[in-house]
């Protein structure tokens, strides 16, 4: 990809005109650089009076900034943590908050807009050129730095094949020191195992309603609603709530068993309600948005939307697969059960997922 | 010996004012003297685009000092607590402490509230000053020889901090930003071979364990702010070391940098600023509640909000991810979940573009000089372009981000929506990119239009046989050689492709492409041939002007 396969007349040529010589008003070249401007007088400059009132806006504002201040503490002392107060047109916000804000932007804000008043009006604005230098080095330093390097390296031992054996046993030594600290993150974390592929349900675990923590009976579920459910002996208080609720989470609905499309949706349900998997078959958000109508749930993260009379299977948005089903019956007095796990896993699908 | 001497004379001065010895003092153990005569009048040249990198350095500055305050409060630990606060509302829940503390710095702790929103609206302007000054920098092609390395700083500062602000809006374990977390764990999962394993070292297990906020937060404010800190640092003595920029104008030459010195103006200036944007963030922090958790609510999996959005910097990755359609390819009992993995891949592209622009630019134009003249967006018109249709990709991901929103707010199906942004990351771009580049070229037409011609005044003068004319006036030499300072390439060419023995010379694929984009970057109609000084004067001779 060198650049010498291409010849390099492409380069714009040094300009006569474009960087003129300094402060040469050119009659034969009119676009020829003319110089630095003369220096305009600001108002400041010339007018003691107005320099006078810059001065005094400027110090104001520093005087304001102090006054703020004294504002912010007198607002943190005086003012409880907890009173609301009605601001228009922000609504009930707390008092606190509001003055402290305000306050300590105003006692801020003072001396920002006094320095930059002062640098603007008082201090000298006169252009000043500083010349550039080039970064590279001259072609001498250059020579010296590659003489010195080389010097340090010859006499090391370790350049130009004559200690080889030294340089390739560093180099392995510093290849593998790093080894120690990879292996230490093992402890990050355990193996996945099948840990994705099981959830709390087993055989015969009932369907306890989320909000009532109560067993479901059919009779429950009516037609057109959307129940939560988690299986039974999960409280809210065990440690491991969060994990086991991440994949147990349930809904249920009831559709007139003659509308659900798919036989083995038909086959694992109980009376027309069936019990699928609440965690999105994309990346894992509750899917919490039933429409009634159609039998459609929609995840309200990235929009999937999964037809729940046809297995719910996918018909819009980014999840790649259907949601889970549960296969769930009654048992002997008359709760609702389940009839095992989830045949594959729930949630987000994962390289070993493979199809189910 | 001379040091000898100085020491004597520094001795002798013993009657010097208490600052100069301080100085003196100072100079002997850390040589200020030699750092300040390089650097106290040090000259900065003055444009207004420049302070969008102050606003970045200020904000940066504003959050860590409040982010030290509120480590003081808060509790990175997920371990389970019943909330009994002043919060009515959330009275007997149960959540982490993490949310527990986050709520009482908000409720408990006096002015706690103020610093949590200081903290997160300068995270939001962080984030926004960075994404507009890489903006100025690029446009105004200032990431050109010498300062590559500087556009790579800053770069990495960009990615950083859209990850520090990630998992700074992950740490008080709400239920917005546990599903931003989730929807994380789900995309690592997606990773091909390795996706579970990541997964489950990252949260100690399954998700979303007990682990993972404790883990955010040391990255959060050790790890990532300590890396930027080090970028922050390296990114400002590299703007020193090259000295800043400036545009082309009268006595500004590549050579030299005009301006007014450090000492005072620019100290006064640029430390004034600091306080003006932290006053600007205190106040907004005063009047706009962000992030008000409380109503949230504590983060458990199996419940979700509408309008889940993230902070606003995420959105172009959301609006990937819900846009894709699900593809997931199933063999040999492994899944490729490419609905998910596509888009982690296209993030990383479309940020990695951005850095990889200013070497992809210096290999088509060969251009080995120092720049330290600024480009004005019009004559670099493919540049712009190209910058102009990224930015256009980035908002219509941003749309597909938030399409729920724009679903709700205008009455539209979210199924359209989806579909547009579907196309219209492909399309849209392209659209932008074209009209970018004639705007840019109309502008350069009306520049040299003005070159030649004169300022159109706007006086309308009959002349004795009726005709009415608008009288132009010529532009001063300043303005002509504003006009007129930019630099043109012409678009390289393949060298003969038969050497001098009449033998084929076999021609590289590079340096065919090298050569085709260098056409499309300058080739004709790609730019406009800047006014020369034979046309100027045949017209000048020619009819006067009007």
């Amino acid at each position: 990809m060198s650049s010498h396969d291409i010849s390099e007349d492409n380069l714009p040529q040094k300009q006569a005109h474009a960087h003129g010589a300094l402060g040469v008003a050119d009659k034969d070249n009119p676009f020829a650089d003319p110089g630095l401007p003369p220096h305009e007088h600001r108002i400041q400059d010339v007018d003691e009076k107005a320099a006078k009132r810059s001065e005094r806006i400027v110090a104001g504002l520093f005087t304001l900034s102090m006054l703020a201040t004294v504002g912010f503490i007198a607002a943190f002392v005086a003012l409880p943590v907890d009173k609301i107060i009605y601001v228009f047109p922000l609504g009930h916000i707390s008092a606190l908050n509001f003055s402290l804000g305000l306050t300590l932007g105003v006692a801020l804000f003072a001396i920002g807009a006094g320095a930059v008043h002062w640098a603007r009006t008082l201090m000298s604005d006169v252009e000043v050129a500083a010349e550039r230098h080039p970064i590279e080095a001259s072609p001498e330093v250059r020579e010296q730095v590659f003489a010195d390097f080389k010097e340090g390296v010859t006499e090391s031992g370790i350049g130009f094949g004559r200690r080889k054996l030294i340089r390739n046993t560093l180099l392995g030594a510093l290849t593998l020191v790093p080894l120690s600290g990879v292996v230490l993150l093992r402890e990050l974390g355990p193996m996945p195992g099948t840990k994705l592929r099981h959830t709390l349900w087993s055989k015969g675990k009932l369907l306890v309603n989320m909000n009532t923590h109560e067993p479901l009976r059919a009779s429950d579920i009516s037609v057109g609603s959307l129940t939560f459910a988690m299986p039974e002996g999960l409280h809210e208080h065990d440690h491991d709530f969060q994990k086991e609720i991440a994949k147990a989470a349930l809904m249920l609905v009831r559709l007139e068993p003659a509308d659900i499309k798919d036989k083995r949706e038909l086959e694992w349900s109980h009376e027309g309600i069936v019990a699928y998997s609440k965690i999105c078959t994309h990346v894992g958000c509750p899917i919490s948005l039933y429409e009634q109508q159609t039998h459609h749930v929609l995840c309200p993260c990235h929009q999937s939307t999964f037809d729940l009379a046809d297995g719910a299977r996918v018909i819009f948005g980014p999840a790649g697969h259907a949601l889970p089903q549960l296969r769930i019956g009654v048992n002997d007095e008359g709760y609702l059960e389940a009839l095992g796990d989830f045949e594959e896993p729930v949630g987000p699908a994962f390289w070993e997922r493979g199809e189910s | 010996m001379s040091n000898a001497a100085s020491n004597e004379s520094s001795r002798s001065r013993g009657k010097a004012p208490a600052g100069e010895r301080v100085a003196d003092w100072a100079d002997g153990r850390l040589g200020i003297f030699s750092l300040a005569k390089a650097n106290m009048r040090k000259i900065f040249p003055d444009h207004w685009s420049f302070m969008l990198g102050e606003v970045c350095l200020y904000s940066f500055i504003i959050i860590i000092l409040t982010g030290v305050y509120l480590t003081l409060f808060f509790h990175p630990s997920m371990a389970e607590v019943e909330y009994h606060g002043s919060f009515v509302p959330l009275q007997g829940q149960l959540m982490s402490q993490a949310f527990e503390s986050t709520v009482n710095i908000s409720f408990e702790v006096r002015g706690g509230l103020l610093i949590r929103q200081i903290h997160h609206w300068a995270a939001i302007v962080f984030l926004a000053g960075m994404f507009v000054h890489m903006m100025r920098v690029f446009f105004t092609g200032a990431f050109r020889k010498p300062r590559e390395i500087n556009w790579l700083f800053g770069f990495l500062l960009f990615v950083l901090g859209m990850f520090t602000g990630f998992t700074g809006y992950s740490l008080p374990d709400d239920l917005l930003s546990g599903t931003g977390i989730r929807f994380m764990q789900g995309a690592i999962l997606s990773i091909p071979v390795v996706g579970t394993y990541v997964s489950m070292f990252l949260f100690g297990g399954e998700f979303p364990g007990t682990d993972i906020i404790a883990r955010f937060y040391s990255i959060h404010i050790l790890l990532l702010p300590g890396i930027m800190l080090g970028l922050v640092v390296a990114h400002l003595i590299l703007v020193f070391y090259h000295k800043h920029t400036q545009f082309a104008g009268p006595g500004r030459t590549n050579k030299n940098v005009v301006g007014m010195p450090l000492l005072p103006v620019y100290m006064a200036k640029a430390g004034g600023f600091f306080f003006l944007v932290f006053g600007v963030i205190a106040v907004m922090s005063a009047i706009a509640t962000i992030n008000p958790i409380w109503n949230i609510g504590p983060y458990r999996p199996d419940q979700v909000s509408t309008n889940a959005q993230p902070d606003w910097y995420m959105g172009f990755s959301e609006g990937l991810i819900r846009i894709m359609p699900g593809w997931e390819i199933n063999f040999w009992g492994h899944t490729l979940v490419l609905g998910v993995f596509i888009p982690l891949m296209v993030f990383g592209l479309v940020m990695v573009a951005i850095a990889v622009y200013p070497f992809i630019e210096s290999w088509v134009t060969g251009d080995k000089r120092e720049h330290h003249i600024l480009d004005r967006p019009r004559n670099a018109p493919t540049r712009t372009a190209f910058g102009a249709a990224w930015i256009a990709l980035y908002f219509v991901l941003l749309v597909g981000g938030g399409n729920d929103l724009w679903a709700t707010h205008f009455n539209l199906s979210i199924n359209a929506i989806t579909w547009f942004v579907r196309i219209g990351m492909f399309v849209v771009p392209v659209l932008v990119f074209i009209a970018t580049k004639r705007i840019c070229l109309g502008l350069q037409r009306r520049d040299k239009d003005k070159v030649l011609h004169g300022r159109e005044s706007g006086i309308i003068k009959r002349l004795p046989h009726g005709e009415f004319i608008e009288v132009h006036e010529p532009l001063s030499q300043e303005q002509l050689h504003t006009l007129t300072a930019h630099e043109q390439y012409k678009p390289a060419e393949i060298g003969p492709t038969v050497d001098e023995n009449g033998v084929e010379r076999k021609v590289k694929a590079s340096e065919k492409l090298r050569a085709k984009l260098s056409q499309g970057y300058y080739g004709e109609g790609n730019q406009i041939e800047k006014p020369t000084l034979e046309e100027f004067k045949e017209i000048e001779a020619g009819h006067g002007h009007h």
